[in-house]
């Protein structure tokens, strides 16, 4: 399933950039009852983090009041040329990873 | 911050009271709910929680509690000394009071993080960022969350 | 003043003469996005934020990817969708020559995964369907709408256009009583809008996840308190091409974002 991951392809070092990434999943709370009465269990995603040529820059916790196909915005500033490498992390055993590259000049 | 429906209706009332008798009564700060107070505790310990460098923007009347866009920031020069740690929001009637945990630091450049939340009524939001002192600082923002008038049975 | 409302009647006839009591005259329709706050807008304006978009790209990996026991693609015959399916869903449900009726977009992926893909079919809000049939009508962003132009479609339009007038349910109430009489009012606090679908299947907060317009059609129903078509029945193909043709000239959005 898909993920959306919005990086500036270029920038001028010490720019401050701003990252966005959208990642498919259904983030079932885990508070939800069938019709007929039965739980449905929990299925988040429960940690994000951003690493920039290895460094992590930028890491969050979700809970269930987080919407589903979570979507995050956060800032970072323009060192180096390199890549920016993202991991979700949920229930289930659930993980999946994106990459992104800039150019620094 | 906008002005929210619930800071409009207490004004409202207010001039009405100043109205009819002349003693303005100061409307208590509200009450935090014992869950919201606990999960907020659970990351600031016994510090002191002051109010204030934090900006919520969080639309005050909401179309839809299932995505409701949400933007935290806070002032601070994000510099080695004097940056903002992480961010924590949370919720006061959701089943559960924590909605997220950001970590920054000085390489973000800027402190601030949007997200999209689920808010299941009409409620208080409540921001909180740890500083590099140690220093914790909170704003909250109440939100009128509007029915569809349509809700289809559950598939 | 009653020399200015003939003149205002006169007016109208002389520019709208094909128009039915009660339509809405083309300059004046409006997509539901006119009726949305900032905050929604924003989230469909920015592809990178709008969550329809998840589904598009979903759906372009599937256009690329062999099935069904004939082992073939949608690009194997189709190509680049950005070229060959550009304006397509704009036409969107069409008449069918094989079988008769007019058929969805949906409907058509299905027969062309049992004709030509040897594939079975893919059930109606299925993740694979809502994806090819986004990426399909996405190609035909900013297009306008022209469904329901084909002759042959015209006593289907004629039937959907029935359905819409026609009063049903415990609320006892008619599409159009909400849609072309009352819009721009408000039901619960929600604005009621002129009901053009532009932007399917669209991502809609409410459901937190892409859906199709008759899903749209059929929680409408359960709203009046009436037992909803089922999904493919020929009464809601029919007001999906019926409303198609009511929106013609809007252009397509898909995938739209909606409350």
């Amino acid at each position: 399933m898909a993920a959306l991951i919005n990086v500036p392809s270029k920038a001028r070092r010490g720019d401050i950039i701003e990252i966005r990434t959208l990642t498919s999943h259904i983030m079932e709370t885990g508070f939800r009852h069938t019709a007929d009465g039965k739980l449905v269990p929990r299925d988040i995603i429960t940690s994000f983090a951003c690493r920039y040529n290895g460094t992590e820059i930028f890491r969050a916790d979700l809970f269930p009041a987080i919407a589903a196909n979570p979507y995050l915005s956060f800032f970072t500033v323009a060192k180096d040329s390199g890549k920016f490498e993202f991991e979700w992390i949920g229930d289930n055993g659930y993980s999946t990873t994106a990459s992104a590259s800039i150019t620094v000049e | 911050m906008p002005t929210t429906r619930r800071q409009f209706l207490s004004l409202a009332s207010g001039v009405t009271v100043a109205g009819t008798i002349p003693i303005v009564t100061l409307r208590p700060i509200e009450a935090t709910p014992a869950m919201l107070n606990t999960a907020i505790r659970n990351v600031v310990g016994e510090a002191q929680i002051r109010s204030g460098k934090v900006k919520l923007d969080i639309p005050p009347l909401v179309e839809n509690g299932n995505t409701v866009p949400m933007t935290v920031s806070v002032a601070s020069p994000m510099t080695a000394d004097d940056h903002v740690k992480s961010i924590h929001v949370f919720n006061e009637k959701n089943p559960q009071p924590n909605i997220g945990n950001f970590y920054l630091g000085p390489s973000s450049g800027r402190a601030q993080v949007s997200t999209r939340i689920r808010l299941a009524d009409t409620q208080k939001v409540v921001a909180i960022a740890h500083l590099s002192d140690d220093t914790f600082w909170q704003v909250a923002a109440d939100v009128v969350v509007t029915l569809a008038a349509c809700t289809e049975e559950t598939n | 003043m009653i020399s200015w409302r003939a003149i205002a009647v006169a007016t109208l006839f002389a520019v709208a003469p094909a128009l039915l009591a009660g339509e809405i005259p083309p300059d004046a329709r409006r997509s539901g996005y006119t009726f949305m706050g900032p905050d929604t807008r924003a989230m469909q304006d920015d592809d990178t934020s709008n969550p329809g978009m998840l589904f598009v790209l979903d759906g372009e990996a599937l256009w690329a990817k062999k099935t069904g026991s004939a082992n073939r693609a949608c690009a194997d015959c189709h190509g680049d969708a950005r070229s060959s399916m550009k304006g397509v869903a704009a036409r969107y449900p069409a008449f069918d020559k094989a079988i008769g009726r007019p058929v969805t977009l949906d409907q058509r992926i299905n027969l062309c995964r049992a004709d030509h893909q040897q594939a079975a079919p893919l059930p109606y809000e299925d993740r694979e369907l809502l994806a090819l049939s986004a990426f399909v009508a996405h190609q035909s962003r900013g297009i306008p709408i022209t469904a329901g132009d084909d002759p042959q479609a015209k006593p289907f339009v004629a039937q959907g256009r029935a359905l819409f007038m026609q009063r049903e349910g415990q609320l006892n109430l008619a599409c159009t009583n909400c849609h072309d009489d009352n819009f721009d009012k408000r039901l619960a606090g929600a604005p009621i809008t002129q009901g053009q679908p532009t932007g399917y299947p669209l991502y809609r907060l409410e459901w937190q996840t892409l859906g199709s317009l008759e899903r749209r059609l059929r929680s409408c129903m359960t709203g009046v308190r009436a037992q909803a078509y089922d999904y493919g029945s020929p009464e809601l193909v029919a007001l999906e091409l019926y409303l198609m043709s009511r929106a013609r000239g809007l252009p397509m959005e898909t995938p739209a974002v909606r409350p």
